[in-house]
């Protein structure tokens, strides 16, 4: 196998994703975790960036890096007690242990299925018409387009404004009548 | 450039390019800290002035030596580190914070050919990166392993997230009116520069991102006549000294974002064909933009935690995503300036008023000039109507408050009467 800067790259992301995630896991204190979660999704931003994806990498900084870690930082540091985690095992082990099992094995497959070609097809689908010059004109036609994605999209809009709608009843005082 | 010239001295092609990025890279991050230098003296003068006071004057001429002799004196003195501090967290808070700044460097652009890389999200980078400095925020609370800093930095955060989602709605105007995420398509849309085009757009985006930096009227995060220090009050010497440059450099960056996306970037008379004339033109306006934020810092007071929280969610986000969707329809509206139309009148035979117009003023000025009216109207139309209706909501407000103490007042007197 030749050895590339490409190659070199993907590795270093790669290994900073797996660090990270492996970190996340085995790091009795939960800020570091936390912190640790950060490096493993910026290794995927990076990977994102190989994939000739820039604008997913930067939506992957933006949203998960630098909104969504933020939120799970203060959830941990609001939570009394978390911050020395005594057991580094969960209660729910063995549940995770089988999805994540059953998870590997359907990546394994898919990739064997790669090699042998048979799947090729799922994967060569043709790049959308454009996408290739002006990929963020292309994701956002792609997005409103009825024959594409706008159905997935509108379904996630509900879903998020149903969990807005949520929040706020939740946080709501009681006492307002 | 020098990367031919290191191919021409016999050197390998892909470590020349490796050596040429590098150079552009160490380049762009110096020059905001070397600008921080200068820029400290500027506001020093600025403030005291406003202030009524001299200012620096006593190293160098004018004082200009003053940040030279401070920032020696920082980079000496000892760092102390609190005894049950998160080392690693606690040192990497102020680094993550400065890269935060410093990242943005790399998508400005300067002049018509001087850009660090011209991506194609260029804007969306910029925020990106700019969320990073949330997060060392957070980090400094947390290493510092005191309860003041935490708090502090939970206040910080609370600040920085909100603020995020006006500025980003702001931006939304300018990227929609170029039809592009590029830093470099941003300047040359702008044949109308943008402030005129969208003022209330570019009014948030500049409330917004002062916010952001945290600086007065909005420096809640370390109100120094009230607090000692916010989530930066365990560090000291060079590691505080980060944090203080990275808001300086913060401040310095804002300005020229702003000049970039509101003000024309580096367009002006000749800059197209001279680029080095462009770099004038971004260094005057984003100077100018600059001395408004100092001005603001130093002449506004300071707003109370839940007036700044009810500012954003309660005036600044309707009014941004009313500014949006209004924005939005009337670009609809008005037809697309059709540009290729007026350079062939501008460039064809002289017939009358309408060609000399188009030749005095540039053709792609006058053919957006309807396109901008119309907006520009629309946008002071919105703005009545928002100052009306807050008005309308106070007068309200009031007249229920004086009920109230109405009531409340008169009847003890009544029941005496009695």
């Amino acid at each position: 196998m030749e050895i590339t800067i490409e190659l070199l790259v993907f590795l270093v992301f790669a290994l900073l994703t797996l660090a990270g995630g492996l970190g996340v896991v085995l790091a009795r204190n939960l800020f570091r975790a936390a912190l640790l979660l950060l490096l493993s999704l910026f290794g995927v931003a990076g990977l994102f960036v190989l994939l000739a994806a820039p604008f997913l990498a930067a939506v992957q900084v933006l949203i998960y890096m630098g909104g969504i870690t933020i939120l799970i930082i203060f959830a941990v540091m609001l939570t009394r007690g978390m911050v020395r985690a005594r057991n580094v095992f969960s209660e729910q082990w063995d549940l995770a242990a089988i999805v994540s099992l059953a998870f590997l094995a359907l990546v394994v497959y898919l990739l064997w299925q790669l090699q042998q070609g048979s799947s090729a097809a799922l994967f060569a689908a043709p790049p959308p018409e454009g996408g290739l010059e002006n990929p963020i004109a292309a994701l956002g036609a792609a997005l409103v387009d009825p024959a594409q994605y706008m159905l997935p999209f509108e379904v996630a809009s509900v879903l998020l404004a149903g969990a807005l709608i949520g929040a706020i009843y939740i946080a709501r005082d009681d006492e307002v009548e | 450039m020098l990367r031919d010239a290191l191919i021409q001295a016999g050197m390998n092609a892909g470590l020349a390019t490796f050596l040429d990025i590098l150079g552009g890279v160490l380049v762009a991050a110096t020059f905001g800290m070397a600008w921080v230098l200068f820029g400290i003296w500027i506001e020093r003068k600025v403030a005291a002035r406003i202030q009524n006071r001299v200012g620096p004057n006593r190293v160098g001429p004018y004082g200009l030596i003053q940040n030279f002799a401070d920032a020696l004196k920082l980079l000496i003195k000892e760092v102390i580190v609190p005894r049950n501090a998160d080392r690693p967290v606690y040192f990497l808070a102020p680094v993550l914070m400065v890269v935060s700044v410093i990242l943005i460097a790399a998508v400005i652009p300067f002049s018509s050919v001087v850009i660090g890389t011209d991506l194609n999200i260029g804007l969306l980078y910029v925020l990106a990166v700019g969320s990073l400095g949330t997060l060392a925020v957070l980090m400094a609370g947390w290493g510092s392993n005191n309860k003041y800093a935490l708090l502090g930095a939970f206040r910080a955060v609370a600040q920085l997230i909100s603020y995020e989602v006006p500025m980003v709605l702001a931006l939304l105007i300018p990227v929609m009116l170029a039809g592009s995420l590029s830093m470099q398509d941003l300047v040359r849309s702008q044949h109308v520069w943008f402030l005129f085009v969208a003022p209330i757009a570019a009014v948030l985006f500049l409330i917004a991102a002062h916010a952001e930096n945290g600086r007065a009227p909005f420096d809640l995060l370390e109100a120094e006549s009230e607090l000692i220090a916010g989530y930066n009050i365990e560090y000291s010497g060079m590691a505080f000294a980060m944090f203080y440059l990275a808001e300086f450099m913060h401040a310095f960056f804002v300005a020229i974002v702003f000049s970039v996306l509101f003000l024309g970037g580096w367009r002006g008379p000749g800059a197209e064909t001279y680029p080095i004339l462009g770099m004038f033109y971004l260094g005057i306006k984003s100077m100018v933009v600059y001395f408004v934020t100092v001005w603001l810092r130093l002449t506004v007071p300071r707003v109370r935690i839940d007036h700044l929280l009810a500012l954003n969610w309660k005036i600044m986000v309707p009014l941004a995503l009313a500014n949006v969707i209004l924005t939005a329809f009337l670009f609809k509206l008005v037809p697309t300036p059709d540009y290729s139309a007026a350079r062939a009148i501008a460039e064809g035979e002289f017939t009358g008023v309408a060609s000399g117009l188009y030749r005095l003023l540039g053709p792609e000025f006058v053919a957006m000039l309807p396109l901008a009216g119309v907006l520009l109207v629309g946008n002071i139309a919105l703005l009545v109507a928002a100052a009306a209706l807050l008005r309308w909501l106070a007068r309200r407000r009031r007249q229920e408050v004086e009920a109230l103490v109405d009531e409340t007042e008169y009847a003890p007197g009544v029941a005496a009467a009695e």
